[in-house]
Parts: structure tokens; C-alpha cells; sequence
């Protein structure tokens, strides 16, 4: 493959990433503890750069290095939202990790390299490229949870997610050499004419293929966290420092979406009446099991881990409507889940000390007597999860129900709804604990100095109720991204 | 009628924005938020008055109409527009709810600014339900009306409140969300989020019958039908008395109301079908609530029973019409049971508010809802006695009380169907004069029961004038009901026309 300058200047945000988080891992090694924000800023503001590059540069759609990387529509959107809720974990972090010790470079540093393997993922044209994006992503991710290492909780976590994740990228990577096997090429746009071909009629390498997708989509459904893959999920957001769930729990999910997007609509798009029932099957048994599990959890880390489960459920119901409108629907909810997700951590992490993680459910008792607005806030949230009108999660459910029932998956459909009913139970119950339960400690919530935080939580929580007023813009981009 | 000013938008928003406003006053102002949420509702009542004075009854179509696109990618628009059932039900919101604020100006204080901001939502939410003609816009009013609802009742509700919120709101919750697929699916059929549209839609008999029970999950629940009435006396005897009343009073005539609008034109032919299902569980309402009321101790639980028997005359309403049409294709029967039971729900608004505040005057005195702890209350407050037997009269269907008026007009319409089916509907005219009056005799009459009896004050002028403007409602409904059935009149003659019309 020649080298080409132009392809470089065509990755141009990403290119500008890996210069960014160079220099501050440089100038980090400089600086004394108290000098920390230097570091905090440099990457919040390395992360709107990107974006604004991003946006800067609305050229249509075109590939690079001889099809490796792809830069599109999707592209386009689903790393504006990945960038822009990685750097809300930022702001929404900085107290929460000073109070623990944790504040230090290495949490800037490994989330920034995370970041950019997930725009490499959602960007790919390659399955070589899938890869390395998804390994860039993971392997930073595994060391984040591990950040705070003297906590035996985190240290568990951390090899839990470790050694099963290196088992579903092994699968993954399984999965893409029987691809390889079978059409022959790496490349997705190839493997996307190939593949109708040689898993249609009896092509002799057809069952190679199936075989292919089925480890693909194991790799794909551990990285959404669907049942039956999900067991790292709950271990992992309770164990993790709650900044790490949060980028955990919220930019990633939106890249996970990105891979599904490149590995099925792109490249397994001609085999979808093979993966429709497999994700038909992923989506229900995430919708049973993340909702009923979550009845009996007290922790809210682990209400919300299982709380995701159910709402990869609902994605890949968006999914496995296999047209662009379909696909729309689940790019739609993974951004909404990832913006509502991001206020839901954030609160724990508003109510957080030292010494006091805040994360039972009981920790947010009587939180309307303490502080209105955010009990407030707390309402959206759960309202928006359940998927209560206006707010924001409602319409991301609209669009995906509507996905599904147009596929002819009616019955997925209603199993769906079925499982929201038993979904807005535990929602509710965290409204009760704080509006209708007398808290112990009657005081006003001592809210903490960080005011760029506290604004930013207030918007992102009133965003969920504008967004479900107003959401025409963005469903609207979400369409031209997927050429609707 | 030209209206320049967009007199439906002002409606919903004005309360919701004048609702924010009260909560940021904060827990301490209190008197402060008393007087703007009464100052907001009064004005929004005013605002209301054009609506049912511009409005061109003999038209019977839809005014006032705003359309503007909402969400250009999926088809949908923020379009409202009023025909005469929408602006009776709006006007009766409006109403309701300041008597419902003034209710409570005494018997509210922890959080008062909070209370009121969710009733003003909360009224802006039920008049944009009765106003879209979108359904996915009616739909998000239809389900933001819980949050509000479950916060009143679980903030300032008795000691059982989280138990009858929680099911409250799962109850509804899981009726509407297959009213949501209906919805989605009649979306994917016409390409269009407009009820106009989907009610030209044509469907197969079976889609029909699907749709058909899928609208009946939503609204039998909310109206609420037996069997799935359960979680009504629940919520109703842990709500606060504005809960109750505005609950009794208007979010039970969203369900009906849903039946009129969808069920109605959408699926004629499955509801022609299953006219028979509705029509017994409406009976079954009727006459075994009624005996459940007879032997209630509590005076709200009874209340609540009676709401459940009187709201069954509705759904009767509704359906005997659609059963007369399949019999013998007649459109004006049929125009005699829609009519009567719009006419049942305003009148119930009125008689079921009225008698939840009532209660709560009783409650706001003595804390109790038990009718053993009163007797004798006549004794201590004659002026409120008259007014409570007012109602009670109401209640039993009295002529010359808006009781009668709807009760009439669908027995009338079920002896066309069957004297049997009339008969069994009229049987509630007898039961329930014996809960209404055996309650009246319980608790008004006889000796002073106790100190707390001998001890009660009369209501005072607040009180007397939200029991006066509900006892002029259900006065005038009674003796002279032409303003509100000519409102109605050409509406409703549109209904018919389109439930006569197959969609199959």
C-alpha cells in the first residue's frame, strides 16, 4: 500500500488526538500535584479541539489508507458524542478523584488513549482495524478500573473484566479469521459483497461464515454487555472508581454501537437474516434478565449496571431492524442512553465525599428536603430511563419499538414493553427514596465548590427534558448520517 | 370563530410555565405560592371562557386548530385543535382545578409551593391531552400526566401512599405502553402520526380486533373498568383531597375520552365486534361495585367504588351505541349513548369532586375518613350538611341534579338495545341511592356522635366557595343541561357518523 500525505491530513482529529495526548502525558510528567488542573484542562480542551475539528471538516463520505479507516456519516456523529461525554467525565470526575487520591495523570492519559481507539473503531473499513481500535479501547479501559489499586474491589474487578474480555476479543478475533477464511479479504466493503454470496445457496464455505458471525457476535454482544455476555458488567461498574464506570457506563457504549454498526451493517450486511434472530435472542434475554435482576439490587452502581443490560437490550432491538432507519434508531439510543447515563453517575458522584462513595440506593433518601433541584434532576434521570414522556429515553424507545415492529418483530416488541413495565418498578423506587422517604440527616446538601460541575450537571439533566421536547435536530442528524 | 391568539398553546403551557414559576419560590414563601398558583389557575380559566364562547357549536368540527411540524424525520406535529367534547373536558379541567387549589389553601403545608407546582403541570398536561390531534403528541401528555399524579400522591398522600402510587402508576403505565404498539402500528400503516389519519386507515378484522384490545388495556385502566379497577381506591383514599378530586374529577375522563377518540373511529368494526365484552364488564361495574360501596367503612374508599359504578355508565354509554349500530345500523341511539355518556363524565367531574372535597372539609377537622368517628354532623354544621346532601342527591341521579341527566340518556339508549341490559342499568339508580344516602344517614344525621362532632366549625367562606361553584355545576348540568349537550350536540353527531362507517 503506497504511503499517501493526504491520508494523514484525512485523519486529521484523530491525528490531532494522539499529538494532544502526547504532549500532556509530557507536560503531566512536569508538573506537581497542585498543578494538576493544567492536565485536566489540556484534556478537556484537547477533546473539544477534536470535536471541533470534526465538525470543521464536513466533507462527504471518503476512505483512507486504502479503505483501513472510513469516515462518514455515522462516523461523524457517534464520535462528536463520544468525545463530548468523555469530556463531561472530566468535569464531572475532577472532585470525586482528588477526594480519593486518584486524581493523577494516568486517569487523563488512559481515558484520552481510550477515546481514540474508540474513534478508530468507529471509523473502521478493516477488521484488522476493528481490532486494534476495540484492544486500544479495552486494554486502557481494563487499566482504568484498576486505578485505584489499593481497593481489593477494583483490583477484582479489574481481573474480571480483564480475563473476560480477552476471552470475547479472542472470540472476536476468532470469528474474523473464519471471515477471512471464508471471503478471502479484511476489508468490510469486501467482505460486505462476498458475504451474501457465500452464506446464501451452498457455497462450500458457508458454515465457515456462520460460524464466523456467531463468534462475532459473541464479541459484539460482550462489549454491549447483552445477556447471556453480561456477567462482567455489574462486578465491574460496582468494583470500578465511579468516574471510571461513568466513561465506562457512556462513551463506550455509543462506540460499541459504531462496531456493531461496521461489523454488521457494513460488513455482514448480506447474512442479516442470520444475525436478526440472533440478536432478536441477545436483546430479549438482556431485556428479562437486566430488568428482573435489577428489582433485587440495592447498590445503585449495581442497579444502574443491570439497568444498562436492559437498555443494550432495547439497542439492539433498533438493530436488528437491519434498514438505515433501523440503525438510526439504535445510534438514536445509544446516545440517549449514553447522555442519561452520564447525569444518573454524575449525581453519585455530586453526593459523594471522601470516605463516602454515595452509592446505595439509601444514600439518596429524602435527597427533595436536602436539595430540590437536583432531587429534581434525579427524577428526570430515573423518568428518562424508564422511558416516561417527555423526557429524552422515551422517544429513544419510540424509534427503536418502531424499528422492531416494522422488521415484523412484533413479538420482540412486546416483550420489550413487557420488560419496561418491570423496568420502571426500580426506576420508581429510586424517585420514592427521594422524594417520598424522610432523610436521616435533615441538613441542606453541602454541594461541592466545583462549579463548572454543578452547572454542568444542571444542563445535562435539563437537557434530558429539552431534548425529549426538541429532539428534531438530532433524530434529524442521525437520518442524514445514515443517508435517509 | 377566527381566534388570533393560540388559544390551546396558552392553555397547556401557561400553567406548566406559571407550575415551574411556583416551585422556584421555594418551601419558605408559602403564602406566596398560594396566591400566584391561584392568580395562574384563575387566569387560565379565563382563558378558557373564549374557547367555549367562540366556539361554533352547530359546526361540530375541529377550531382553534394549530398545526406546526414537530419532528420533521418521523411525520409528527404539535397539532391541537378542539371540537365540542375537547372544550367541555378542557373547561371542566380549568374549573376543577382552581377549587381544587383553593381546596387546599389550609390543608397543605410541608412543601406548599411543590403541591401547587405539580397541580398546575399537571393541568396543563390534561388539557394538552384532551387538545392534540396527534397521537403521538397525545400520547406524551397522556403518560407525562403520571409523573405529576405520583408525585402528589406520594409526597402528601396517607401512611399507605407509596404502595398506591406505586400501583397507580404501574397500572397505568403497563395499560398505555400497549396502546403505544397500537399506536406504532397504525403510524407504520398510514404514514402519519394525525388521528385524522389513522382513523381513514383501512384494516383487516383481525388488526382491528388487536388494536381494539390494545386501546382497551390503555384506557379500561385509566377509567378505570373492572376488573382492573384495583388500584383506583387505593390511590384514591392515600391521595391528598386535591389528588382525589382532580384524579375523580378529570384523569378518569382521559380514559373514556380515549375510547371516543380512537377506539371509536379508528376500529369501529372490532368495537361493533366486541361491543358485548365492553358492555358487560360496564355492567358488572355497575352493579357489583356498587354492592363493594354499600359495605365500605371508609368514606373516600366509598367514594372511589361509586366513581368506578358511575364511570361503568360511560363505557356503557360508549358501546351500547356501537352494539345498536351493529344491531340495526341506528345512528340515533347510538347519537343518545355517546351523548349521555359525555354528558355522565361532565356531570361526574362535578358530583365526584365535589363529594372528595367534602371529605376532605370532614378530614381537614377531624383526620379521619372512617364513617364510625362521625354522626350527627348536621348538628355542628348545617350549611355544609345541605351542600353534602346536594350532592348526594347528584349522586343518586336525582332529576334536576346533572346526576340524572347522563344516567337517563343511557338507559334510554340501552332499552333500545335490550330492557334486560337496561334493566341491570338501571338497578345502579337503586344501589346506589342505598350507599349515597346509608352514608348520608351515617354521617350527617343522627345524634352527635362524638367530642370531635361536637366540637366542628362550619366550613368557612373559602370552603363554601369551592363547594358553591360545584354545587352551581351540578345544579345547572341539572335543570338546564341545552349549553352543555349543544356544545356537544354536532361533535358528537360526528362521532356517529364515523363509527357508522366500516373500516374493514
Amino acid at each position: 500500500m503506497p504511503f499517501n500525505i493526504h491520508d494523514i491530513v484525512l485523519l486529521l482529529p484523530e491525528d490531532f488526538l494522539l499529538g494532544a495526548v502526547c504532549a500532556i502525558l509530557l507536560v503531566d510528567l512536569f508538573l506537581k500535584p497542585a498543578q494538576r488542573a493544567i492536565t485536566h484542562w489540556l484534556s478537556i480542551a484537547a477533546l473539544l479541539i477534536t470535536i471541533g475539528l470534526i465538525l470543521a471538516d464536513a466533507d462527504p463520505a471518503t476512505t483512507a489508507f486504502g479503505g483501513m479507516y472510513v469516515r462518514d456519516g455515522v462516523a461523524t456523529v457517534l464520535k462528536v458524542f463520544i468525545l463530548g461525554t468523555t469530556a463531561a467525565v472530566f468535569v464531572y470526575s475532577r472532585g470525586y478523584l482528588r477526594d480519593r487520591g486518584l486524581y493523577v495523570g494516568e486517569f487523563y492519559l488512559l481515558c484520552l488513549f481510550a477515546t481514540l481507539g474508540a474513534m478508530l473503531l468507529v471509523s473502521a473499513g478493516n477488521l484488522v482495524m476493528v481490532y486494534l481500535g476495540l484492544e486500544l479501547l479495552t486494554l486502557s479501559s481494563y487499566a482504568l478500573v484498576a486505578l485505584n489499586r489499593d481497593s481489593p474491589l477494583s483490583s477484582e474487578a479489574a481481573m474480571k473484566y480483564f480475563v473476560l474480555g480477552a476471552l470475547a476479543s479472542g472470540m472476536l478475533l476468532y470469528g474474523m479469521s473464519m471471515i477471512y477464511g471464508a471471503t478471502g479479504t479484511l476489508d468490510l466493503a469486501q467482505v460486505q459483497k462476498l458475504s451474501a454470496f457465500v452464506a446464501g445457496g451452498a457455497h462450500e464455505h458457508q458454515a465457515l461464515l456462520l460460524f464466523g458471525l456467531v463468534f462475532v457476535i459473541v464479541g459484539i454482544g460482550f462489549k454491549f454487555g447483552a445477556a447471556p455476555f453480561h456477567m462482567w458488567i455489574p462486578d465491574v461498574y460496582q468494583g470500578a472508581p465511579t468516574a471510571v464506570t461513568l466513561f465506562i457506563g457512556s462513551a463506550q457504549k455509543i462506540a460499541a454501537f459504531g462496531m456493531a454498526y461496521r461489523l454488521l451493517a457494513g460488513g455482514l450486511d448480506g447474512m442479516q437474516d442470520h444475525w436478526r434472530e440472533m440478536l432478536a435472542v441477545l436483546a430479549v434475554a438482556s431485556l428479562a434478565i437486566g430488568n428482573v435482576v435489577a428489582i433485587a439490587q440495592t447498590n445503585f452502581k449495581r442497579l444502574l449496571a443491570y439497568s444498562t443490560i436492559s437498555h443494550m437490550g432495547f439497542l439492539l432491538l433498533g438493530l436488528l431492524n437491519g434498514t438505515p432507519s433501523g440503525y438510526a434508531a439504535a445510534m438514536f439510543y445509544a446516545i440517549a442512553y449514553a447522555v442519561t447515563t452520564t447525569v444518573a453517575f454524575g449525581l453519585i458522584l455530586l453526593l459523594a465525599r471522601s470516605g463516602f462513595e454515595a452509592e446505595e440506593i439509601d444514600d439518596f433518601r429524602g435527597l427533595n428536603q436536602r436539595n430540590p433541584w437536583y432531587a429534581f434532576i434525579v427524577m428526570l434521570t430515573m423518568a428518562s430511563l424508564a422511558g416516561v414522556p417527555p423526557l429524552f429515553g422515551f422517544f429513544a424507545k419510540l424509534l427503536v419499538l418502531k424499528a422492531a415492529i416494522d422488521a415484523g418483530m412484533l413479538w420482540a416488541a412486546i416483550v420489550a414493553i413487557v420488560f419496561a413495565i418491570v423496568g420502571a418498578f426500580y426506576y420508581l423506587r429510586v424517585i420514592k427514596v427521594v422524594y417520598f422517604d424522610a432523610p436521616e440527616d435533615k441538613s441542606p446538601l453541602v454541594l461541592p465548590a466545583d462549579l463548572p460541575f454543578r452547572w454542568l450537571l444542571s444542563l445535562n439533566g435539563v437537557a434530558l427534558l429539552v431534548l425529549g421536547l426538541f429532539w428534531g435536530p438530532l433524530i434529524g442528524w442521525c437520518y442524514r448520517a445514515l443517508g435517509l | 370563530m377566527t381566534s388570533t391568539l393560540p388559544l390551546l398553546s396558552l392553555l397547556i403551557w401557561l400553567p406548566i410555565a406559571g407550575g415551574a414559576l411556583v416551585s422556584l419560590l421555594g418551601s419558605e414563601r408559602a403564602g406566596a405560592a398560594r396566591w400566584l398558583a391561584l392568580a395562574v389557575s384563575v387566569l387560565v380559566l379565563l382563558v378558557s371562557i373564549p374557547l367555549f364562547t367562540g366556539y361554533d357549536a352547530d359546526a361540530g368540527t375541529l377550531q382553534f386548530a394549530e398545526n406546526h411540524i414537530w419532528i420533521a424525520a418521523i411525520g409528527a406535529n404539535y397539532h391541537l385543535g378542539a371540537d365540542g367534547i375537547s372544550i367541555a373536558l378542557i373547561v371542566l379541567t380549568t374549573f376543577t382545578t382552581v377549587l381544587t387549589l383553593l381546596g387546599a389553601w389550609d390543608s397543605v403545608h410541608d412543601k406548599v409551593n411543590q403541591y401547587l407546582a405539580a397541580f398546575l403541570v399537571l393541568e396543563g398536561l390534561m388539557i394538552g391531552v384532551f387538545a392534540a390531534m396527534d397521537a403521538l403528541l397525545f400520547y406524551v401528555f397522556f403518560e407525562g400526566m403520571l409523573i405529576p399524579m405520583f408525585i402528589i400522591i406520594g409526597i402528601w398522600g396517607g401512611p399507605r401512599r407509596v404502595y398506591a402510587t406505586l400501583k397507580f402508576f404501574l397500572y397505568t403505565f403497563f395499560g398505555s405502553i400497549f396502546m403505544l404498539i397500537a399506536l406504532i402500528y397504525l403510524f407504520l400503516q398510514a404514514h402519519s402520526w394525525e388521528m385524522a389519519d389513522m382513523a381513514n386507515l383501512h384494516l383487516s378484522a383481525t388488526a382491528q380486533a388487536w388494536l381494539f384490545f390494545a386501546f382497551l388495556a390503555g384506557f379500561a385502566i385509566k377509567v378505570p373498568m373492572w376488573p382492573v379497577h384495583t388500584w383506583l381506591p387505593d390511590a384514591h383514599v392515600e391521595a391528598p383531597t386535591g389528588g382525589s378530586v382532580i384524579l375523580a374529577a378529570i384523569m378518569l375522563k382521559v380514559g373514556g375520552y380515549g375510547f371516543i377518540r380512537f377506539s371509536l373511529p379508528m376500529v369501529p368494526d372490532a368495537c361493533q365486534e366486541f361491543a358485548w365484552v365492553v358492555i358487560a364488564l360496564s355492567l358488572i361495574a355497575v352493579i357489583y361495585i356498587g354492592f363493594v360501596a354499600l359495605v365500605q367503612e371508609d368514606m373516600k374508599k366509598l367514594i372511589a367504588y361509586s366513581s368506578v359504578s358511575h364511570m361503568g355508565f360511560v363505557t356503557l354509554g360508549v358501546f351500547i351505541a356501537m352494539a345498536l349500530v351493529r344491531k340495526d345500523g341506528n345512528p340515533d341511539a347510538a347519537y343518545l349513548g355517546v351523548s349521555g355518556a359525555m354528558v355522565q363524565m361532565i356531570s361526574h367531574g362535578f358530583v365526584s369532586g365535589a363529594m372528595f372535597s367534602c371529605v376532605g372539609v370532614l378530614y381537614d377537622r377531624v383526620h379521619s375518613r372512617m364513617i364510625k368517628d362521625y354522626g350527627g354532623v348536621v348538628n355542628t354544621m348545617p350549611w355544609f350538611a345541605a351542600l353534602w346532601v346536594l350532592f348526594s342527591m347528584a349522586n343518586c341521579g336525582l332529576p334536576g341534579t346533572s346526576g340524572f341527566v347522563g344516567e337517563f340518556m343511557v338507559i334510554l339508549a340501552s332499552f333500545q338495545m335490550n330492557a334486560w341490559v337496561a334493566a341491570a342499568a338501571a338497578f345502579t339508580l337503586i344501589i346506589g341511592a342505598a350507599y349515597t344516602l346509608w352514608l348520608v344517614k351515617r354521617v350527617i344525621f343522627g345524634a352527635v356522635a362524638n367530642d370531635h362532632v361536637a366540637h366542628l366549625k362550619d366550613i368557612n367562606a373559602r370552603e363554601a366557595l369551592v363547594l358553591g361553584a360545584f354545587a352551581a355545576g351540578v345544579l345547572l348540568v341539572g335543570v338546564w343541561p341545552a349549553p352543555l349537550t349543544h356544545l356537544m350536540d354536532a361533535s358528537v353527531r360526528h362521532v356517529v357518523d364515523q363509527l357508522m362507517q366500516s373500516k374493514l
